[in-house]
């Protein structure tokens, strides 16, 4: 929607009116502002100004609100002294609220930022007594960067009116906060024992600043101070560490989506697939294409376009597959070094091809409304809902590929083929379309998890190769038809990652996994689960 | 391994030098001596690189052609080699960098007070000559070791080295590692003290890069008419049969890997000079994937082959990067695909094929 100025001013007037009517249904406040402290906040030195205007807001009334709104809105002149609050042509006193005539010397008063940062803090300050709970909430949350002590009467005019027990207890945080500050040591060791009990990022931050030198000098607030971020840090490990947890599981189900493909083609058939990366960005690049023709066509129903990508990438990948198989794979069968470079020169193509369709950079996938956003399990995690549907996702996959694999038809002939070509192949089974099949079959599978990588990455000619060496490793360490190798490798792996770049950083983790794959493979070259078998080729 | 069986070598034990190598090395001598020092500058540079790639696909082929193993690893020797002679080159560049310091650039870049242990002796170039090799060899010849001490091999040995390369690239895109970080080394001044950028100095390192080569391609035929050679080749075809008649097979692998990774350092300690950039991309998968394309479009399992295919694959690089860059990779993709699946010995293969086709026509 675009917003011409007409309509910005219309809206403005509009918000004033409801602030003006918003203060003016608050009763309860007396008025004891006096002309005094009116003039003292509109005129003088800007210090002056400010320390005049922070001294009212400890005794708040509705003349200082309305006051206070008209000076952000800049609405408040000055003459001999007084101050009126002029809005739409008609000028108010600023200290009786009754219509006047405005002075004809009367002049704009200068606020510089300053001074406006003290009267947003204000304006914060006082919306912290109002009816509105969400308004209340807000007014914290602003507070809380700069908490000061000068605030303190405010704070406490606004706990003793608290209801809601969750606000009540953000405010207890609140008042603790500006009392860390205190110049009373009392009042700073209470502060501290109040603020130990939270459990915040940012509480931890503010204790820490607390304890440079140059801020607490006293030995036994020190102790205290540290002490209290001990606790803190105790309660923010448990949302690190079930972080690293989910963030580990989300990789993981990555490296299981993009493997469960390659345990298809290379565990089963034996076919190294350097390609499938590539076949991965195809299912990504089919994802935009899905999403552009429904912003295009269907953008009521846009949030779906990832539901209705899923089948199509699927398809279009497997069909890219069949084709490669037919063409190329086929003639390659038993001489995996030969298949390794074919398939090498095929994602070369397939990546120029991207390049010279879609261009070489990046291309915007965006989430569906529905996968943004998060689910906050504490203050310091959030599980963002894409992940969570990814992990959702890998999962229906593996129990699809499961169920194809072991209870249909194509499964048995698949498995057939794969333990004794011959003898599937006299038992009637045409083995070379079952290798079409199977072939389509983990290239659709890597389509899918293009499909799913579109909305947690970037989508780009680039995305394949980012991710084959790791799902070869995943294959490699599950062991060869494997699936549950596969799975149980593909988590590990994911997890054991996410834990080390904790430690040592990310691309430290990386090399440390790789080494780790390196030797794990010299001490079991068959991977986790080795298939029993007596051939000396093994 | 019953396609690899396929590839039977010609070679009956025949002398080092028969008639048709002796004319080949005067061939090449000729053109090393007498053709390269009046080629324009640009061509001196790139017949010196392409050589450089021709010693790596020569040492693909003793480990892939006549061993059956193929790396993918053979990129981060040819890198390690390069990165030893690129230190040295830092550290000749002297207080000639942008900051008139005795540390290289990227190192006061870093704040780096002083060399990093791993730079020690770095400035002297007998034991740069010691590491381009020992580097390559080292890590080889361990890595070997393990490999095939637990009998890994086919693709799997192949993914693992892949694995290594990926490793060490990422390792060596890091600033802490002390080489430089992405941008690696470069801008590089003088070699023993000789200025780097004049056109003597090129054409020297090319006609040195052309001898190393020759004698590269001596050791190599010596190697494979050996008995050991023979063992090898051997182990390519039937590896169960040989380790059942008694041999082995641990050593034999292990030496050849090491020597062909040492080859690679030789190869990589060349081509920096001439190309006067390293930088950790030379580690990349693709890389080290395309050393195994040019032995292969060449043909596996003779040694001219790799060669040409090398001078084949590289020379149609610079060719087309420049007439048709958006061309590039559909042709080397192709290349890959047409020679594994119709050409598996190569140009030479072909070449054999035609002209056994003559042959028969005239009997």
């Amino acid at each position: 929607m675009l917003l011409t100025p007409d309509i910005i001013g219309a809206m403005k007037r509009f918000k004033h009116l409801l602030l003006i009517s918003f203060f003016a249904s608050m009763p309860q406040f007396n008025w004891a502002i006096t002309a005094d402290v009116v003039k003292a906040i509109t005129t003088g030195e800007n210090d002056d100004r400010i320390n005049a205007l922070t001294k009212a807001v400890g005794t708040p009334d509705d003349a200082l609100a309305r006051l206070i709104d008209a000076m952000i809105d800049d609405a408040v002149k000055i003459a001999d002294g007084r101050a009126f609050i002029v809005r739409n042509g008609k000028a108010i006193d600023a200290v009786t609220g009754v219509e006047v005539a405005l002075p004809s010397n009367a002049e704009d008063i200068v606020n510089n930022n300053r001074v406006r940062s003290e009267l947003d803090n204000a304006k914060a300050a006082l919306s912290l007594l109002s009816p509105n709970e969400s308004a209340r909430e807000a007014a914290i949350k602003a507070l809380k960067d700069n908490a000061d002590e000068t605030k303190l009467p405010l704070i406490d005019k606004a706990l003793a009116k608290e209801t809601n027990a969750e606000l009540k207890a953000k405010l207890q945080q609140l008042r603790a906060a500006m009392l860390v500050a205190s110049s009373d040591k009392a009042k700073r060791l209470e502060a501290i024992a109040a603020l130990a009990g939270s459990g915040e990022p940012g509480v931890k931050s503010l204790l820490q600043e607390r304890l440079q030198p140059s801020a607490e000098s006293d030995p036994e607030v020190r102790a205290a101070l540290a002490s209290a971020i001990k606790a803190i840090d105790g309660k923010l490990v448990w949302g690190e560490r079930l972080g690293v947890i989910f963030s580990g599981a989300s990789l993981g189900s990555i490296l299981l989506l993009v493997a469960l493909g390659l345990a298809i083609t290379y565990g089963l058939m034996g076919v190294i697939n350097m390609a499938h990366g590539e076949l991965m960005m195809i299912g990504a690049y089919t994802t935009y294409v899905v999403q552009n023709l429904f912003r295009q066509h269907l953008p009521s129903a846009f949030d779906f376009y990832i539901i209705a990508s899923i089948p199509i990438a699927f398809a279009v990948s497997a069909l890219v597959g069949a084709a490669l198989e037919r063409t190329v794979i086929r003639w390659l069968y038993g001489r995996p070094l030969e298949t390794l470079l074919a398939t090498w020169g095929i994602s070369l193509m397939l990546i120029q091809l991207m390049r010279s369709t879609f261009g070489a950079q990046n291309v915007p996938v965006e989430n569906p409304s529905w996968l943004s956003g998060g689910f906050p399990i504490m203050s310091n995690l959030i599980l963002p809902y894409n992940r969570i549907a990814i992990i959702g996702f890998a999962f229906f996959v593996l129990l699809l590929v499961y169920l194809l694999i072991n209870k249909t038809r194509l499964g048995l002939f698949v498995r057939g083929v794969t333990q004794n070509r011959t003898m599937a192949s006299c038992m009637g089974v045409n083995t070379a379309r079952i290798d079409t099949y199977a072939f389509a079959l983990g290239a659709g599978i890597a389509g899918l998890a293009g499909c799913a990588l579109s909305q947690v990455g970037n989508v780009g000619p680039d995305l394949g190769q980012s991710y084959i060496v790791d799902s070869f490793m995943v294959v490699v360490l599950g062991g060869v038809g494997q699936l549950a190798g596969t799975v149980y490798a593909a988590l590990g792996l994911g997890v054991l990652n996410k834990f080390l770049e904790g430690w040592t950083g990310a691309v430290l983790a990386k090399i440390i996994v790789l080494v780790f794959i390196v030797i794990f493979i010299q001490r079991r070259p068959q991977g986790i689960f080795a298939l029993k078998g007596r051939s000396a080729e093994a | 391994m019953s396609t690899t069986a396929t590839l039977t070598t010609t070679a009956t034990p025949s002398a080092l030098f028969d008639n048709r190598v002796r004319i080949g090395l005067a061939v090449a001598l000729a053109i090393v001596f007498a053709v390269v020092p009046f080629l324009p500058d640009f061509y001196v540079t790139l017949l010196g690189k392409i050589m450089c790639f021709a010693i790596c696909a020569l040492a693909m082929d003793l480990i892939w052609g006549y061993t059956g193993i193929l790396s993918l690893g053979h990129g981060l020797f040819f890198a390690l080699g390069g990165y030893a002679m690129g230190m040295y080159l830092m550290r000749q560049i002297g207080r000639d960098g942008v900051y008139k310091s005795d540390l290289p650039d990227f190192m006061v870049f870093l704040d780096w007070k002083q060399l990093p242990w791993h730079w020690t002796g770095s400035e002297y170039f007998l034991w740069t000559m010691i590491l381009v090799v020992a580097l390559p060899g080292v890590l080889a010849f361990v890595f070997g070791y393990f490999a095939f001490r637990s009998r890994i091999k086919g693709v799997y040995f192949s993914i693992i080295t892949q694995a290594l390369t990926f490793a060490a690239m990422l390792l060596f895109f890091r600033n802490e590692t002390g080489f430089g970080g992405n941008n690696g080394f470069t801008d590089f001044k003088r070699i023993l003290d000789i200025p780097i950028a004049t056109p003597s100095m090129r054409i020297s390192l090319c006609v040195i890069t052309g001898l190393v080569l020759i004698a590269f391609y001596l050791i190599a035929r010596y190697i494979v008419q050996s008995k050991y050679g023979r063992v090898l080749q051997a182990i390519r075809d039937a590896e169960s049969r040989v380790l059942f008649t008694g041999y082995n097979t641990l050593w034999y692998k292990l030496s050849i890997w090491t020597i062909s990774a040492m080859m690679c350092g030789v190869a990589g300690a060349l081509y920096v000079p001439q190309v006067g950039i390293i930088n950790p991309g030379e580690m990349s998968p693709a890389a080290s994937i395309e050393i195994a394309i040019w032995a292969a479009v060449g043909g596996r399992a003779t040694l001219i082959g790799p060669i040409l295919g090398a001078f084949f694959v590289n020379g149609a690089k610079s060719w087309f990067t420049v007439a048709f860059p958006e061309y590039w990779l559909y042709f080397l993709g192709a290349l890959f695909i047409a020679v594994t699946l119709f050409l598996p010995q190569g140009i030479i293969g072909l070449l054999r094929k035609l002209r056994g086709l003559r042959n028969g026509a005239k009997a």
